[in-house]
């Protein structure tokens, strides 16, 4: 069997100096070749690579619909266009209405997503590392992420009144259960030769769980973190549409109500746009920068711009 | 390591009629192991696939037990595995002081600092101590697993097939980094692998186990006479002579 000598062979044993010297650059050599040093975009050629499409997009997006309109000029009542919608939006945001509608469901949106974060994180560790447990509410918690949350906006009502506590209790119920189960799932996809090595290398159950276990899950707690958010933030603004009056504050799922009993069509559009725009903005500011930074740390960016 | 005197006299493993099956119904994985490692000993255990050697491998680990027979070891092992297993999330440096934070250390923070430094550059990857993993090819990766397996500073460590996924090349290098290291640490090594070569270029002993069931059947001395290399006649010489009763174990299977 030939094989390639890569240095010269001493011919007599040399001194085990030279001979480490030697492991050392040829050592220092191959890794070179083996590892490809990465040179990072600049941060505003990162932030125009990956601003510029969606912005274009909307552009066109904007220019079709404002060409449609005035092109076939439907009904305005029934096809507003575009500056219609901005129009109402003005309007709303004048009378301080749309102030009001953003601050009034913003709060509640992190509110309840926080709590749902405290409630549902120690569940789900509970759940994760008690089997027995797993087994029986699993099913039970996937169920109720399966269920439209709305489905307990007319109970909540019954039990609570048309009070802020039937939206919080709409919101829970929509958030909980995918927070649980994102945390679970991301301790049952840690790989078991982690927990392997922690165990090899002598740490106890608590070290185990604390540096081995919770940061492999990681990625799987935030993905349910980020379902968990969107839930609530739907959940919210079906809660806010049905449950109306009271002592319920003015939120973006009123300010939609109040423009379906005016038929004010633009504006609830407009509406729409709003809480479209809050869902992006919070995924770009908040849940955009912390996924890419741990998958970064973790070589597991893949194609993500 | 131990004091020198105490050691030179108790063997650092003695298994004595080790035997394991994972249930009463299912065929025998070891039958009567008997193996007894010295102090600061070089063993290579080789065998095909199947033969069970990885699960002897976790039985002096203690990651797994004896179904029969006694297993001592001189304190407990350190294990390096074929992958290097490393935390992705934490740098070369993090991983490497992660066995010496475990199981209750009291080493203060700049003293494990330091000793995972200085255990980093033994593996001469000084450089790329606060790389993360998957900013290091294979053999970089396996390397940091070498020196994080030191860290633990136990007497024994256990190898099982941790060059198996390399690249000849690379291979090759991590033959003589690691016998380099054996002999500045005086540990005593147990390496598992299926490469006939990769033995005869190692050990100082050399063990050939059977399959099904897995029994210790032949062993080879090495004379150590320095360090060697891979394509020395010696090497090739014993590597003939241990593939020609490899292949026969392995024929006994077909019929």
């Amino acid at each position: 069997m030939p094989h390639d000598t890569l240095v010269a062979a001493p011919a007599a044993p040399t001194d085990a100096d030279t001979r480490a010297d030697d492991l050392r650059t040829l050592e220092a050599g191959l890794d070179r070749l083996q590892t490809d040093v990465e040179r990072p975009l600049p941060w505003w050629r990162r932030a125009i690579d990956g601003v510029l499409p969606p912005v274009l997009l909307v552009i066109v997006l904007l220019a079709a619909w404002q060409v449609y309109t005035i092109i076939a000029r439907p009904r305005p009542d029934l096809a507003p266009g575009p500056f219609d919608v901005a129009a109402a939006l003005g309007e709303a945001w004048s009378d301080g209405r749309l102030q009001l509608a953003v601050a009034t469901s913003l709060e509640r949106g992190i509110l309840g997503f926080l709590i749902a974060v405290a409630v549902g994180t120690p569940l789900g560790l509970l759940l994760a590392e008690w089997a027995p447990l797993r087994r029986a509410l699993g099913p039970l918690i996937s169920g109720l992420q399966a269920l439209p949350s709305v489905a307990w906006v007319p109970a909540a009502i019954l039990w609570f009144g048309l009070s802020d506590a039937t939206v919080y209790f709409v919101v829970l119920m929509g958030a909980i259960p995918s927070i649980v189960n994102g945390l679970v799932a991301g301790v049952a996809q840690v790989p078991p030769q982690l927990r392997r090595v922690g165990t090899v290398l002598g740490a106890s159950r608590l070290e185990l769980a604390t540096s081995v276990v919770l940061p492999a899950a990681l990625p799987g707690y935030l993905a349910g973190l980020k379902q968990g958010w969107a839930f609530s933030w739907r959940s919210l603004m079906a809660a806010e549409i049905i449950a109306f009056g009271g002592s319920i504050g003015f939120g973006l799922g009123s300010l939609l109500q109040q423009g379906r009993d005016l038929a004010d069509l633009a504006g609830v559009l407009g509406t729409i746009v709003v809480i479209l725009v809050v869902g992006i903005v919070i995924e770009l500011l908040v849940f955009g920068p912390v996924e890419r930074g741990l998958l970064r740390r973790r070589g597991l960016t893949g194609g993500t711009p | 390591m131990t004091d020198a005197t105490t050691t030179a006299i108790a063997p650092a493993i003695r298994l004595s009629g080790v035997s394991k099956r994972y249930a009463a119904s299912s065929p025998v994985v070891l039958d009567g192991i008997d193996l007894t490692v010295a102090p600061g000993e070089f063993v290579c255990l080789l065998g095909a696939s199947g033969c069970g050697k990885s699960t002897l491998l976790g039985i002096i680990a203690g990651l797994d037990t004896a179904s029969a027979g006694t297993v001592a070891v001189d304190g407990r092992a350190a294990v390096m595995f074929q992958e290097a297993s490393l935390l992705p999330w934490l740098s070369a440096r993090r991983n490497v002081e992660l066995a010496l934070r475990f199981g209750g250390s009291d080493l203060p923070r700049p003293d494990r600092r330091a000793r995972a430094l200085e255990l980093l550059d033994l593996v001469n990857l000084a450089d790329a101590a606060e790389k993360r993993p998957h900013e290091l090819s294979g053999g970089m990766r396996q390397r940091v697993a070498l020196a994080r397996a030191l860290a633990q500073d136990r007497e024994v460590l256990l190898m099982d097939e941790p060059f198996a996924a390399l690249d000849a090349i690379t291979r090759d290098l991590l033959h003589e980094e690691l016998e380099r290291v054996w002999r500045e640490t005086g540990r005593t090594i147990v390496f598992v692998t299926h490469n006939v070569r990769e033995a005869a270029r190692l050990g100082q002993r050399v063990l050939l186990m059977s399959s099904r069931p897995g029994r210790i059947v032949n062993e080879w001395s090495v004379a150590d006479e320095g360090p060697r290399r891979i394509e020395s006649p010696q090497v090739s010489a014993l590597s003939v002579e241990i593939t020609e009763q490899l292949r026969r174990e392995i024929r006994r299977n077909a019929a």
